[in-house]
Protein backbone atom coordinates (compact mmCIF):
# COMPACT_ATOMS: atom_id res chain seq x y z
CA UNK A 1 0.00 0.00 0.00
CA UNK A 2 2.80 2.48 0.76
CA UNK A 3 5.11 3.66 -2.00
CA UNK A 4 8.02 1.64 -0.67
CA UNK A 5 10.06 0.51 -3.64
CA UNK A 6 7.58 1.88 -6.21
CA UNK A 7 10.09 4.30 -7.70
CA UNK A 8 13.78 4.91 -8.07
CA UNK A 9 16.08 7.77 -8.95
CA UNK A 10 17.70 6.79 -12.26
CA UNK A 11 19.37 9.99 -13.48
CA UNK A 12 20.99 13.11 -12.03
CA UNK A 13 22.27 16.47 -13.25
CA UNK A 14 23.67 19.38 -11.30
CA UNK A 15 25.01 22.77 -12.28
CA UNK A 16 28.38 23.74 -10.83
CA UNK A 17 27.29 26.54 -8.47
CA UNK A 18 28.53 30.09 -9.02
CA UNK A 19 27.89 33.53 -7.54
CA UNK A 20 26.59 34.57 -10.93
CA UNK A 21 25.58 32.30 -13.77
CA UNK A 22 26.61 34.74 -16.48
CA UNK A 23 24.52 35.09 -19.57
CA UNK A 24 21.87 32.61 -18.50
CA UNK A 25 18.26 33.29 -17.64
CA UNK A 26 16.57 31.13 -15.05
CA UNK A 27 14.69 29.22 -17.71
CA UNK A 28 17.88 28.58 -19.69
CA UNK A 29 19.66 27.27 -16.59
CA UNK A 30 16.76 25.03 -15.67
CA UNK A 31 16.25 23.73 -19.19
CA UNK A 32 19.93 22.88 -19.59
CA UNK A 33 19.91 20.87 -16.39
CA UNK A 34 16.65 19.18 -17.34
CA UNK A 35 18.04 18.08 -20.70
CA UNK A 36 21.21 16.76 -19.10
CA UNK A 37 19.17 14.83 -16.54
CA UNK A 38 16.98 13.21 -19.16
CA UNK A 39 20.11 12.07 -21.02
CA UNK A 40 21.76 10.89 -17.81
CA UNK A 41 18.82 8.58 -17.21
CA UNK A 42 19.16 7.16 -20.72
CA UNK A 43 15.79 8.61 -21.75
CA UNK A 44 14.51 11.00 -24.40
CA UNK A 45 12.29 14.00 -23.87
CA UNK A 46 9.31 12.02 -25.19
CA UNK A 47 9.73 9.59 -22.30
CA UNK A 48 9.17 12.32 -19.73
CA UNK A 49 5.51 12.10 -18.71
CA UNK A 50 5.77 13.77 -15.30
CA UNK A 51 7.30 17.03 -14.07
CA UNK A 52 7.80 18.34 -10.55
CA UNK A 53 9.44 21.71 -10.17
CA UNK A 54 10.51 24.33 -7.68
CA UNK A 55 11.55 27.21 -9.90
CA UNK A 56 12.33 30.61 -8.41
CA UNK A 57 11.04 32.25 -11.55
CA UNK A 58 7.85 30.39 -12.46
CA UNK A 59 5.46 27.50 -12.54
CA UNK A 60 6.17 24.07 -14.02
CA UNK A 61 4.70 25.31 -17.29
CA UNK A 62 7.57 27.81 -17.58
CA UNK A 63 9.72 24.94 -18.87
CA UNK A 64 7.21 23.31 -21.20
CA UNK A 65 7.92 25.34 -24.36
CA UNK A 66 11.68 25.33 -23.87
CA UNK A 67 11.89 21.60 -23.23
CA UNK A 68 9.02 20.62 -25.48
CA UNK A 69 7.84 17.99 -23.00
CA UNK A 70 4.16 17.31 -22.45
CA UNK A 71 3.66 15.70 -19.06
CA UNK A 72 0.45 14.02 -17.98
CA UNK A 73 1.18 15.25 -14.51
CA UNK A 74 2.98 18.48 -13.58
CA UNK A 75 3.27 19.75 -10.04
CA UNK A 76 4.96 22.74 -8.40
CA UNK A 77 6.41 22.44 -4.92
CA UNK A 78 7.06 25.41 -2.65
CA UNK A 79 8.76 23.97 0.40
CA UNK A 80 11.86 26.18 0.49
CA UNK A 81 14.93 24.13 1.33
CA UNK A 82 12.81 21.00 1.54
CA UNK A 83 11.71 21.33 -2.08
CA UNK A 84 14.25 18.88 -3.52
CA UNK A 85 13.34 16.07 -1.15
CA UNK A 86 9.64 16.91 -1.37
CA UNK A 87 9.84 16.82 -5.17
CA UNK A 88 11.20 13.28 -5.09
CA UNK A 89 8.56 12.23 -2.58
CA UNK A 90 5.84 13.76 -4.74
CA UNK A 91 7.24 12.09 -7.87
CA UNK A 92 7.35 8.69 -6.18
CA UNK A 93 3.78 9.15 -4.98
CA UNK A 94 2.62 10.14 -8.46
CA UNK A 95 4.26 7.05 -9.92
CA UNK A 96 2.73 4.86 -7.23
CA UNK A 97 -0.66 6.41 -7.98
CA UNK A 98 -0.31 5.70 -11.68
CA UNK A 99 -0.21 9.33 -12.84
CA UNK A 100 3.13 9.01 -14.62
CA UNK A 101 6.11 6.69 -15.14
CA UNK A 102 9.13 8.94 -15.72
CA UNK A 103 9.06 12.06 -13.59
CA UNK A 104 11.65 14.80 -13.95
CA UNK A 105 12.24 16.72 -10.71
CA UNK A 106 13.99 20.03 -11.07
CA UNK A 107 14.90 22.84 -8.68
CA UNK A 108 16.43 26.09 -9.92
CA UNK A 109 17.20 29.64 -8.87
CA UNK A 110 17.47 32.59 -11.19
CA UNK A 111 19.15 35.56 -9.60
CA UNK A 112 19.77 36.54 -6.00
CA UNK A 113 16.82 38.93 -6.38
CA UNK A 114 14.51 35.93 -6.40
CA UNK A 115 15.33 35.05 -2.80
CA UNK A 116 13.37 37.39 -0.49
CA UNK A 117 15.62 39.55 1.69
CA UNK A 118 14.37 38.15 4.97
CA UNK A 119 14.76 34.58 3.89
CA UNK A 120 12.32 32.64 1.75
CA UNK A 121 8.84 31.77 2.91
CA UNK A 122 8.37 34.38 5.60
CA UNK A 123 5.05 36.22 5.74
CA UNK A 124 5.86 39.82 4.73
CA UNK A 125 3.22 41.30 7.01
CA UNK A 126 4.56 39.42 10.01
CA UNK A 127 8.09 40.49 9.06
CA UNK A 128 7.34 44.19 8.86
CA UNK A 129 5.35 44.30 12.09
CA UNK A 130 6.99 41.90 14.46
CA UNK A 131 10.55 41.34 13.21
CA UNK A 132 11.95 44.24 11.14
CA UNK A 133 11.56 46.92 13.84
CA UNK A 134 13.87 44.96 16.15
CA UNK A 135 16.83 44.65 13.79
CA UNK A 136 16.97 41.04 12.59
CA UNK A 137 20.12 39.54 11.19
CA UNK A 138 20.72 39.35 7.44
CA UNK A 139 18.82 36.58 5.63
CA UNK A 140 18.02 33.50 7.72
CA UNK A 141 21.21 33.71 9.80
CA UNK A 142 19.53 35.16 12.89
CA UNK A 143 16.89 32.48 13.21
CA UNK A 144 19.45 29.68 13.30
CA UNK A 145 21.66 31.70 15.63
CA UNK A 146 18.66 31.71 17.98
CA UNK A 147 18.55 27.92 17.81
CA UNK A 148 22.31 27.57 18.25
CA UNK A 149 22.32 29.91 21.24
CA UNK A 150 19.55 28.09 23.09
CA UNK A 151 21.13 24.71 22.25
CA UNK A 152 24.33 26.08 23.81
CA UNK A 153 22.60 27.48 26.90
CA UNK A 154 20.38 24.47 27.59
CA UNK A 155 22.63 21.56 26.54
CA UNK A 156 26.10 23.07 26.73
CA UNK A 157 26.82 22.51 23.03
CA UNK A 158 30.13 24.23 22.39
CA UNK A 159 31.40 26.41 19.59
CA UNK A 160 34.08 23.75 18.96
CA UNK A 161 31.50 21.00 18.55
CA UNK A 162 29.55 23.04 16.01
CA UNK A 163 32.78 23.97 14.25
CA UNK A 164 33.67 20.29 13.78
CA UNK A 165 30.64 19.94 11.50
CA UNK A 166 32.06 22.64 9.24
CA UNK A 167 35.53 21.07 9.28
CA UNK A 168 34.27 17.58 8.34
CA UNK A 169 32.08 18.94 5.54
CA UNK A 170 35.04 20.96 4.23
CA UNK A 171 37.16 17.79 4.19
CA UNK A 172 34.48 16.14 2.06
CA UNK A 173 34.50 19.10 -0.32
CA UNK A 174 38.17 18.49 -1.08
CA UNK A 175 37.01 15.44 -3.04
CA UNK A 176 34.35 17.42 -4.95
CA UNK A 177 35.74 19.64 -7.73
CA UNK A 178 32.30 21.28 -8.13
CA UNK A 179 32.25 22.49 -4.54
CA UNK A 180 32.78 26.24 -4.05
CA UNK A 181 35.35 25.50 -1.35
CA UNK A 182 37.23 22.79 -3.21
CA UNK A 183 40.90 23.54 -2.66
CA UNK A 184 40.49 25.36 0.65
CA UNK A 185 40.56 22.91 3.56
CA UNK A 186 40.04 24.33 7.05
CA UNK A 187 40.81 23.46 10.67
CA UNK A 188 38.73 24.09 13.81
CA UNK A 189 40.58 27.35 14.58
CA UNK A 190 39.72 28.72 11.14
CA UNK A 191 36.05 28.36 11.99
CA UNK A 192 36.40 29.67 15.54
CA UNK A 193 38.31 32.74 14.35
CA UNK A 194 36.08 33.52 11.37
CA UNK A 195 33.88 36.61 11.36
CA UNK A 196 30.94 36.60 13.79
CA UNK A 197 27.61 36.98 11.99
CA UNK A 198 25.12 36.50 14.83
CA UNK A 199 26.46 35.15 18.09
CA UNK A 200 27.22 32.27 18.28
CA UNK A 201 27.27 31.61 14.51
CA UNK A 202 30.38 32.62 12.60
CA UNK A 203 30.60 32.95 8.87
CA UNK A 204 32.20 29.52 8.33
CA UNK A 205 29.15 28.00 10.03
CA UNK A 206 26.85 29.57 7.47
CA UNK A 207 26.29 28.73 3.80
CA UNK A 208 27.41 30.94 0.96
CA UNK A 209 24.38 31.84 -1.16
CA UNK A 210 24.98 31.40 -4.89
CA UNK A 211 23.03 30.49 -8.06
CA UNK A 212 22.40 27.10 -9.58
CA UNK A 213 20.09 24.28 -10.55
CA UNK A 214 19.80 20.52 -10.07
CA UNK A 215 17.56 17.73 -11.28
CA UNK A 216 16.86 14.04 -10.78
CA UNK A 217 14.80 11.59 -12.82
CA UNK A 218 12.42 9.41 -10.83
CA UNK A 219 11.13 6.35 -12.65
CA UNK A 220 8.80 3.46 -12.04
CA UNK A 221 10.79 0.78 -10.27
CA UNK A 222 10.16 -1.94 -12.85
CA UNK A 223 11.72 0.26 -15.56
CA UNK A 224 14.57 1.54 -13.45
CA UNK A 225 16.93 -1.29 -14.29
CA UNK A 226 16.68 -0.55 -18.04
CA UNK A 227 18.74 2.61 -17.71
CA UNK A 228 22.50 3.18 -17.62
CA UNK A 229 22.71 3.84 -13.86
CA UNK A 230 22.32 1.63 -10.82
CA UNK A 231 18.90 2.72 -9.49
CA UNK A 232 18.52 4.44 -6.12
CA UNK A 233 15.20 3.06 -4.82
CA UNK A 234 12.96 5.28 -2.73
CA UNK A 235 12.03 3.03 0.19
CA UNK A 236 10.60 5.40 2.77
CA UNK A 237 9.29 8.93 2.89
CA UNK A 238 8.25 11.16 5.75
CA UNK A 239 7.43 14.83 5.98
CA UNK A 240 6.28 17.01 8.86
CA UNK A 241 5.70 20.69 9.54
CA UNK A 242 5.69 22.32 12.95
CA UNK A 243 5.72 26.08 12.46
CA UNK A 244 6.31 28.92 10.05
CA UNK A 245 8.08 31.39 12.31
CA UNK A 246 10.76 29.77 14.45
CA UNK A 247 9.66 31.80 17.48
CA UNK A 248 6.42 29.82 17.42
CA UNK A 249 8.02 26.38 17.28
CA UNK A 250 6.61 24.22 20.04
CA UNK A 251 10.19 23.52 21.10
CA UNK A 252 12.84 25.41 19.18
CA UNK A 253 15.41 22.68 19.83
CA UNK A 254 13.39 19.85 18.29
CA UNK A 255 12.76 19.91 14.57
CA UNK A 256 10.02 18.30 12.48
CA UNK A 257 12.63 15.65 11.65
CA UNK A 258 11.70 13.95 14.92
CA UNK A 259 8.38 13.03 13.27
CA UNK A 260 9.31 12.80 9.59
CA UNK A 261 12.31 10.51 10.11
CA UNK A 262 10.21 8.02 12.09
CA UNK A 263 7.63 7.98 9.31
CA UNK A 264 10.31 7.33 6.69
CA UNK A 265 12.05 4.62 8.74
CA UNK A 266 8.74 2.88 9.38
CA UNK A 267 7.76 2.90 5.74
CA UNK A 268 11.14 1.50 4.70
CA UNK A 269 11.29 -1.00 7.56
CA UNK A 270 14.74 0.16 8.71
CA UNK A 271 16.22 2.33 11.46
CA UNK A 272 19.14 4.69 12.14
CA UNK A 273 21.62 1.86 12.70
CA UNK A 274 20.97 0.60 9.16
CA UNK A 275 22.09 3.86 7.56
CA UNK A 276 25.45 3.79 5.76
CA UNK A 277 25.37 7.45 4.78
CA UNK A 278 23.49 10.62 5.68
CA UNK A 279 22.57 13.74 3.76
CA UNK A 280 21.45 16.34 6.29
CA UNK A 281 20.35 19.83 5.32
CA UNK A 282 23.20 21.98 6.55
CA UNK A 283 22.36 25.62 6.02
CA UNK A 284 24.21 26.06 9.34
CA UNK A 285 26.32 23.79 11.53
CA UNK A 286 23.59 23.68 14.19
CA UNK A 287 21.06 22.12 11.81
CA UNK A 288 23.26 19.04 11.41
CA UNK A 289 23.48 18.68 15.18
CA UNK A 290 19.73 18.87 15.81
CA UNK A 291 19.05 16.68 12.76
CA UNK A 292 21.27 13.92 14.12
CA UNK A 293 19.42 14.08 17.44
CA UNK A 294 15.97 14.08 15.88
CA UNK A 295 16.76 11.36 13.34
CA UNK A 296 17.72 9.01 16.15
CA UNK A 297 21.49 8.93 15.89
CA UNK A 298 21.92 10.22 19.45
CA UNK A 299 19.78 11.55 22.30
CA UNK A 300 18.35 15.07 22.34
CA UNK A 301 21.03 17.42 23.61
CA UNK A 302 23.91 15.09 22.78
CA UNK A 303 24.38 16.15 19.17
CA UNK A 304 27.42 18.25 20.02
CA UNK A 305 29.22 15.40 21.73
CA UNK A 306 28.16 13.08 18.91
CA UNK A 307 29.70 15.17 16.13
CA UNK A 308 32.80 15.72 18.22
CA UNK A 309 33.41 11.98 18.57
CA UNK A 310 32.12 10.83 15.18
CA UNK A 311 33.86 11.35 11.87
CA UNK A 312 31.38 12.68 9.32
CA UNK A 313 33.97 12.36 6.57
CA UNK A 314 33.22 10.29 3.50
CA UNK A 315 35.78 7.77 4.76
CA UNK A 316 34.68 8.04 8.41
CA UNK A 317 32.30 6.44 10.90
CA UNK A 318 29.15 8.00 9.53
CA UNK A 319 29.65 9.64 6.12
CA UNK A 320 27.52 12.78 6.11
CA UNK A 321 27.12 15.29 3.29
CA UNK A 322 29.86 13.70 1.26
CA UNK A 323 29.69 16.45 -1.38
CA UNK A 324 30.83 18.94 1.23
CA UNK A 325 27.35 19.77 2.41
CA UNK A 326 25.86 23.11 1.51
CA UNK A 327 28.37 24.54 3.98
CA UNK A 328 31.23 23.74 1.61
CA UNK A 329 29.51 23.01 -1.71
CA UNK A 330 27.51 26.27 -1.36
CA UNK A 331 23.79 26.98 -1.36
CA UNK A 332 22.50 27.62 -4.87
CA UNK A 333 19.24 28.96 -3.46
CA UNK A 334 16.45 26.44 -3.51
CA UNK A 335 18.73 23.98 -5.35
CA UNK A 336 20.85 23.72 -2.21
CA UNK A 337 18.43 21.26 -0.69
CA UNK A 338 18.39 19.35 -3.96
CA UNK A 339 22.19 18.96 -3.71
CA UNK A 340 21.64 16.51 -0.85
CA UNK A 341 19.29 14.45 -3.01
CA UNK A 342 21.65 14.51 -5.99
CA UNK A 343 24.71 13.53 -3.95
CA UNK A 344 22.80 10.70 -2.27
CA UNK A 345 21.69 9.35 -5.64
CA UNK A 346 25.20 9.80 -7.05
CA UNK A 347 26.60 7.78 -4.16
CA UNK A 348 23.98 5.04 -4.47
CA UNK A 349 24.78 4.82 -8.18
CA UNK A 350 28.46 4.33 -7.36
CA UNK A 351 29.46 7.51 -9.20
CA UNK A 352 30.99 9.49 -6.37
CA UNK A 353 34.58 8.98 -7.47
CA UNK A 354 37.17 9.83 -4.84
CA UNK A 355 34.51 10.31 -2.16
CA UNK A 356 32.61 7.08 -2.83
CA UNK A 357 31.26 5.40 0.29
CA UNK A 358 32.21 1.74 -0.29
CA UNK A 359 29.30 -0.06 1.39
CA UNK A 360 26.00 1.62 0.70
CA UNK A 361 22.72 -0.17 1.29
CA UNK A 362 20.74 2.70 2.82
CA UNK A 363 21.08 6.45 2.68
CA UNK A 364 19.09 8.90 4.81
CA UNK A 365 18.26 12.14 3.03
CA UNK A 366 16.79 15.17 4.73
CA UNK A 367 15.67 18.38 3.11
CA UNK B 1 14.80 65.14 18.04
CA UNK B 2 16.41 63.39 15.07
CA UNK B 3 14.00 61.53 12.84
CA UNK B 4 13.73 57.84 13.63
CA UNK B 5 15.24 56.06 10.66
CA UNK B 6 14.60 52.44 11.56
CA UNK B 7 11.60 50.43 10.32
CA UNK B 8 8.38 50.94 12.27
CA UNK B 9 5.46 48.53 12.23
CA UNK B 10 2.39 49.25 10.13
CA UNK B 11 -0.51 47.79 12.12
CA UNK B 12 -3.48 46.16 10.45
CA UNK B 13 -7.04 46.01 11.83
CA UNK B 14 -6.34 42.71 13.61
CA UNK B 15 -3.09 43.85 15.24
CA UNK B 16 -4.08 47.47 15.96
CA UNK B 17 -5.17 46.80 19.57
CA UNK B 18 -1.74 45.29 20.32
CA UNK B 19 0.12 48.35 19.07
CA UNK B 20 -2.32 50.75 20.75
CA UNK B 21 -1.81 48.97 24.05
CA UNK B 22 1.96 49.28 23.62
CA UNK B 23 1.57 53.01 23.01
CA UNK B 24 -0.47 53.20 26.22
CA UNK B 25 2.33 51.37 28.07
CA UNK B 26 -0.11 48.65 29.12
CA UNK B 27 0.47 45.72 26.80
CA UNK B 28 -2.48 43.57 25.85
CA UNK B 29 -2.50 40.32 23.93
CA UNK B 30 -5.25 37.98 22.81
CA UNK B 31 -6.88 35.24 24.86
CA UNK B 32 -9.90 33.38 23.57
CA UNK B 33 -13.04 33.27 25.68
CA UNK B 34 -14.22 29.64 25.43
CA UNK B 35 -10.79 27.96 25.86
CA UNK B 36 -8.92 30.76 27.65
CA UNK B 37 -6.05 30.16 25.20
CA UNK B 38 -3.41 32.86 25.12
CA UNK B 39 -1.79 33.38 21.73
CA UNK B 40 0.54 35.74 19.88
CA UNK B 41 0.85 37.07 17.14
CA UNK B 42 -2.54 38.79 16.66
CA UNK B 43 -4.95 36.77 14.56
CA UNK B 44 -8.64 36.71 13.67
CA UNK B 45 -9.15 33.29 15.19
CA UNK B 46 -7.77 31.36 18.13
CA UNK B 47 -5.24 28.92 16.70
CA UNK B 48 -6.34 26.24 19.19
CA UNK B 49 -10.13 26.30 18.92
CA UNK B 50 -10.56 28.55 15.86
CA UNK B 51 -13.10 30.71 17.66
CA UNK B 52 -13.42 34.40 16.88
CA UNK B 53 -14.65 35.08 20.44
CA UNK B 54 -11.44 36.67 21.68
CA UNK B 55 -10.54 39.15 24.43
CA UNK B 56 -7.60 41.51 24.59
CA UNK B 57 -6.09 41.00 28.04
CA UNK B 58 -3.43 43.05 29.79
CA UNK B 59 -0.28 41.07 30.62
CA UNK B 60 2.11 41.46 33.56
CA UNK B 61 5.01 42.41 31.32
CA UNK B 62 7.19 39.76 32.92
CA UNK B 63 8.77 36.96 30.99
CA UNK B 64 11.99 35.13 30.22
CA UNK B 65 14.46 35.12 27.37
CA UNK B 66 13.59 31.98 25.39
CA UNK B 67 16.67 32.53 23.28
CA UNK B 68 18.72 35.36 21.81
CA UNK B 69 21.51 36.22 19.46
CA UNK B 70 23.94 39.11 19.41
CA UNK B 71 23.74 40.79 16.03
CA UNK B 72 26.89 41.69 14.15
CA UNK B 73 25.46 41.79 10.63
CA UNK B 74 21.99 43.33 10.60
CA UNK B 75 19.56 42.91 7.73
CA UNK B 76 19.04 46.70 7.43
CA UNK B 77 21.82 49.29 7.46
CA UNK B 78 19.90 51.50 9.91
CA UNK B 79 20.85 49.10 12.70
CA UNK B 80 24.56 49.13 12.02
CA UNK B 81 25.11 51.98 14.47
CA UNK B 82 23.81 49.75 17.28
CA UNK B 83 25.97 46.70 16.56
CA UNK B 84 26.47 44.60 18.64
CA UNK B 85 22.96 44.37 20.09
CA UNK B 86 20.63 41.66 21.33
CA UNK B 87 17.86 40.26 19.08
CA UNK B 88 15.81 37.84 21.12
CA UNK B 89 12.70 35.76 21.50
CA UNK B 90 11.02 36.51 24.82
CA UNK B 91 8.27 34.30 26.27
CA UNK B 92 5.73 36.10 28.47
CA UNK B 93 5.01 34.46 31.80
CA UNK B 94 1.31 33.97 31.06
CA UNK B 95 1.87 31.28 28.41
CA UNK B 96 4.47 29.50 26.22
CA UNK B 97 2.30 30.57 23.29
CA UNK B 98 3.18 34.21 23.99
CA UNK B 99 6.57 34.40 22.35
CA UNK B 100 7.73 37.44 20.45
CA UNK B 101 10.81 38.70 18.63
CA UNK B 102 12.26 41.72 20.41
CA UNK B 103 15.41 43.38 21.76
CA UNK B 104 16.81 43.01 25.25
CA UNK B 105 18.38 46.31 26.31
CA UNK B 106 20.45 47.39 29.33
CA UNK B 107 22.19 44.04 29.51
CA UNK B 108 25.86 43.22 29.09
CA UNK B 109 26.76 40.74 26.38
CA UNK B 110 28.46 38.61 29.05
CA UNK B 111 25.27 38.36 31.13
CA UNK B 112 22.58 37.73 28.50
CA UNK B 113 21.50 34.09 28.57
CA UNK B 114 18.54 31.90 27.65
CA UNK B 115 16.00 31.63 30.50
CA UNK B 116 17.03 35.03 31.95
CA UNK B 117 14.02 36.74 33.62
CA UNK B 118 13.06 39.99 31.89
CA UNK B 119 10.43 42.67 32.08
CA UNK B 120 8.92 44.98 29.47
CA UNK B 121 10.48 48.26 28.47
CA UNK B 122 8.27 50.38 26.26
CA UNK B 123 10.31 52.23 23.65
CA UNK B 124 8.49 55.29 22.29
CA UNK B 125 10.49 55.47 19.07
CA UNK B 126 8.16 58.00 17.43
CA UNK B 127 5.11 60.01 18.43
CA UNK B 128 2.92 57.29 16.91
CA UNK B 129 4.86 54.10 17.56
CA UNK B 130 5.94 52.31 20.70
CA UNK B 131 8.05 49.16 20.35
CA UNK B 132 7.87 46.34 22.89
CA UNK B 133 11.36 45.63 24.26
CA UNK B 134 12.67 44.05 27.45
CA UNK B 135 15.29 44.57 30.14
CA UNK B 136 16.64 42.20 32.81
CA UNK B 137 14.11 41.81 35.61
Amino acid sequence: MTLKGAAAITGIAEMKPAKRQEGLTGIAMAADIAIRCIADAGLTKDDVDGLVTELAFGNPTALIDTLNVHPNWAHGVHMMGASGATAVAAAAAAIHAGYANNVLCIVATQTQDDVPAGGPGLDPDYMQQFIAPYGPVAAANGYYALVAQRHKDIFGTSDEQRAKVAVDQRFNAQANPDAMFYGTPIELDDVLNSRMIADPLRILECVMPVMGAAAVMVQRADRAKDGPNKPAYVLGVGQHTDHDQIAHAQDMLTTPIAVSSKRAYEMAGVGPTDMNMLSLYDCYTITVIVSLEDAGFCEKGEGGAFVQSTSLRYDGDLPTNTHGGQLSFSQPGLAGGMSHVVESARQMMGRAGDRQVPVLDYCFVNG
Amino acid sequence: MAEYAKPVPTPNPVSAPFWESAKAHALKVQRCVPGQHWFFYPRLRCPFCHTQDIDWVEVSGKGRVYTYTVVYRPQSSEFEEDVPYVFAVVELEESPNLRMYTNVDDVSLDDIKSEMPVTIKYDDVTADTTLVKFVPA
